[in-house]
């Protein structure tokens, strides 16, 4: 008797209407277009934008424009390309930049592995907040580059010291919103958790951990940005190898097209690893799929 | 075989002499002082009374959420001494775990408890299945109409066989059709497992619907004004809230609750002061047009 009164009770799930014949391909066609409308309207423009950025680019270089900057000696598009079509076969450019990849792998990995968990124990645990708060708000707005002497001094080799500056740039954007998602975690899920019989260490893994995973990954993705920012300076100060190191040697060297292709190697590889960075936010948290 | 069928009834909550005060920056604000109730297993018990008279305070008291300044909180002879499954509590807010699936948000207590997976998915099914929910078990708490959040809401706190359910205007934010299928719900769910239930609500209609007895309090620092049974028959019906007897218990609450009331925004009048309170008045004393 209850059973079926709570039954009723309940709103009817979403009746699923059967099909009465399979859709012609052109009715499929004009579905997935709806479907799609606003995403192939974002893709349309942004591929007229970059074709326009390209055609801007390429007049101002064939025409040596001289307009308060100077175009003179700036490579034009069609020649940033021939040495990219050059490059991509030299294993020097490609050891440059899988250098490099390396190098943001290691520093990286090493800023979440030890930012995050402090931020998480920062945020439960205030002793240890006002024991490491102080140091890291010291050391937090000196900018990767200025380590550059004191890591060289630091590290006994150059591969180190690029690798701790990377780490530098990265861990204090992590740290800093890990913390801050611990600080926005809703005090009734803990509430609402501790009354179903979770204890401290049931807490932090099933509520404080995936409350502030979204605020985890904004700063994984900040990070993974300034990582490459004092990667690249690094690489251009102190480096041998590195894609830095490739746009500052293209430049001594006088290849005007190789400091270009350097520096749209560096945007490539900086989207790509905030791309990744964001999938595996998506893979992570399934729940806050838009 | 379920956690959730037993047959006795249980859970005999009482608070004895209790009183609650903050602490602020100001100094200690009483909220509650010298109160007793009890609940006796099985039923069914309200608190109303005005806004800001310690309801809440209360209810989180018997949760084991707050320390009674003085006085005692019990269930079956036990002191409550912290948040425990043994007392299960429904938040307004909802407050289901965004990042769970509706059948991840049931199974948390059972997995606090220990309960291997395939057991408590099979029980979490069970009890969805009873509030008509057992088509969104896949579905995050996102998704759902805040009716849906609510029952999923019960349904986590009830997983786990609790003593007693509290719930701290549960149904506020809902609208009135949903919160007729809602106290419906409840009644039949709270029928079924044979649990005391502590229900705090500022809906009149709703605490004697719903109610065996209901306690009404006095503006802050609020204590017990009345105890008012609620001879109703069972089960309860729509219609009986025509009837005379329910009008009559319906009025008797309503004048109590607005001497309250009006104490407790006179208390306020008064500390705003009465310059503002003339001009709306036109001259006339709070007591002429009152
Ligand atoms: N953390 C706190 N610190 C200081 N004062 C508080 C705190 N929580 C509540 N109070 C005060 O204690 C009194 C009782 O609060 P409580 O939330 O228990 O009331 P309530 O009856 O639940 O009110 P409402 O109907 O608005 O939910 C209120 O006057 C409130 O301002
Ligand atoms: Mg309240």
């Amino acid at each position: 008797m209850p059973a079926t009164a709570l039954a009723e009770a309940g709103p009817a799930p979403a009746a699923v209407t059967p099909p009465t014949a399979p859709p012609s391909f052109g009715t499929l066609a004009l579905r997935w277009y709806r479907l799609n409308r606003a995403g192939l309207r974002a893709t349309a423009i942004g591929v007229i934008s970059l074709l326009a950025f390209l055609m801007v680019w390429h007049l101002l270089t064939t025409y040596r424009v001289v307009f308060f900057v100077r175009f003179t000696n700036v490579p034009s598009p069609l020649a940033v390309y021939a040495s990219f079509s050059k490059a991509i076969h030299d294993p020097k450019f490609l050891m440059h930049i899988l250098l490099s990849c390396r190098r943001i792998f290691i520093g990286f990995s090493l800023a979440a592995i030890v930012g995050v968990p402090l931020g998480l124990i920062m945020g439960r645990f205030k002793l240890v907040h006002e024991i490491v708060f102080p140091v890291a708000e010291v050391l937090r707005p000196i900018p990767a580059i200025a380590w550059v002497p004191m890591a060289i001094m630091l590290w006994p080799t150059n591969e180190q010291s690029i690798v701790f500056i990377t780490f530098l740039g990265s861990f204090f954007p992590i740290l800093v919103n890990t913390l801050h998602g611990m600080s926005l975690v809703d005090p009734v899920l803990v509430r609402a958790a501790q009354c179903l019989g979770a204890r401290e260490r049931s807490i932090f893994r099933e509520v404080y951990f995936p409350a502030s995973l979204p605020h985890v990954f904004t700063g994984l993705t900040v990070g993974m940005g300034v990582a490459w920012v004092s990667l690249i300076a690094a690489e251009m100060i102190s480096g041998q190898y590195g894609i830095g190191y490739f746009t500052w040697e293209a430049y001594s060297l006088v290849q005007y097209a190789d400091i270009a292709l350097g520096m749209i190697a560096i945007g490539v590889l900086g989207l790509g690893s905030s791309v990744l960075i964001r999938g595996a936010g998506r893979l992570v948290m399934p729940w806050s799929a838009k | 075989m379920s956690e959730v069928s037993v047959n006795t009834p249980k859970g005999h909550i009482e608070v004895k002499n209790f009183s609650l005060a903050y602490e602020t920056i100001e100094g200690a604000v009483q909220a509650v002082t010298d109160t007793q109730i009890h609940v006796k297993p099985g039923e069914f018990v309200s608190i109303v009374g005005p806004s800001g008279c310690g309801k809440s305070t209360l209810l989180n008291a018997v949760a084991g959420f707050l320390k009674p300044t003085t006085g005692i909180v019990t269930v079956d002879g036990e002191r409550v001494s912290g948040p425990s499954a043994e007392r299960g509590m429904v938040f307004q807010q909802y407050s289901l775990f965004p990042w769970k699936t509706v059948r991840e948000n049931v199974e948390f207590g059972l997995k606090m408890r220990g309960m291997p997976r395939s057991q408590r998915e099979r029980a979490a099914r069970t009890l969805l299945g009873l509030a008509g929910l057992e088509a969104f078990e896949k579905h995050y708490p996102e998704k759902l109409s805040g009716g849906m959040k609510q029952r999923v809401g019960i349904v986590r706190a009830l997983a786990t066989g609790p003593k007693v359910l509290l719930l701290d205007e549960p149904f506020g934010a809902l609208d009135a059709q949903t919160r007729v299928i809602m106290q419906q719900i409840l009644t039949n769910m709270w029928q079924r497992l044979k649990i005391s239930v502590l229900f705090v609500t500022h809906d009149i209609d709703e605490a004697i619907f719903l109610s065996d007895r209901v306690y009404c309090m006095t503006a802050r620092p609020g204590s017990i004004k009345a105890e008012i049974p609620i001879p109703l028959e069972r089960p309860r019906q729509q219609s009986m809230m025509m009837s005379s007897e329910f009008l009559a218990l319906r009025r008797g609450l309503m004048s109590l609750i607005r001497e309250e009331s009006l104490k407790a925004m006179g208390g306020e009048i008064n500390d705003m002061g009465m310059q503002g309170l003339n001009i709306e008045l036109h001259g006339h004393s709070l007591a002429d047009v009152i």
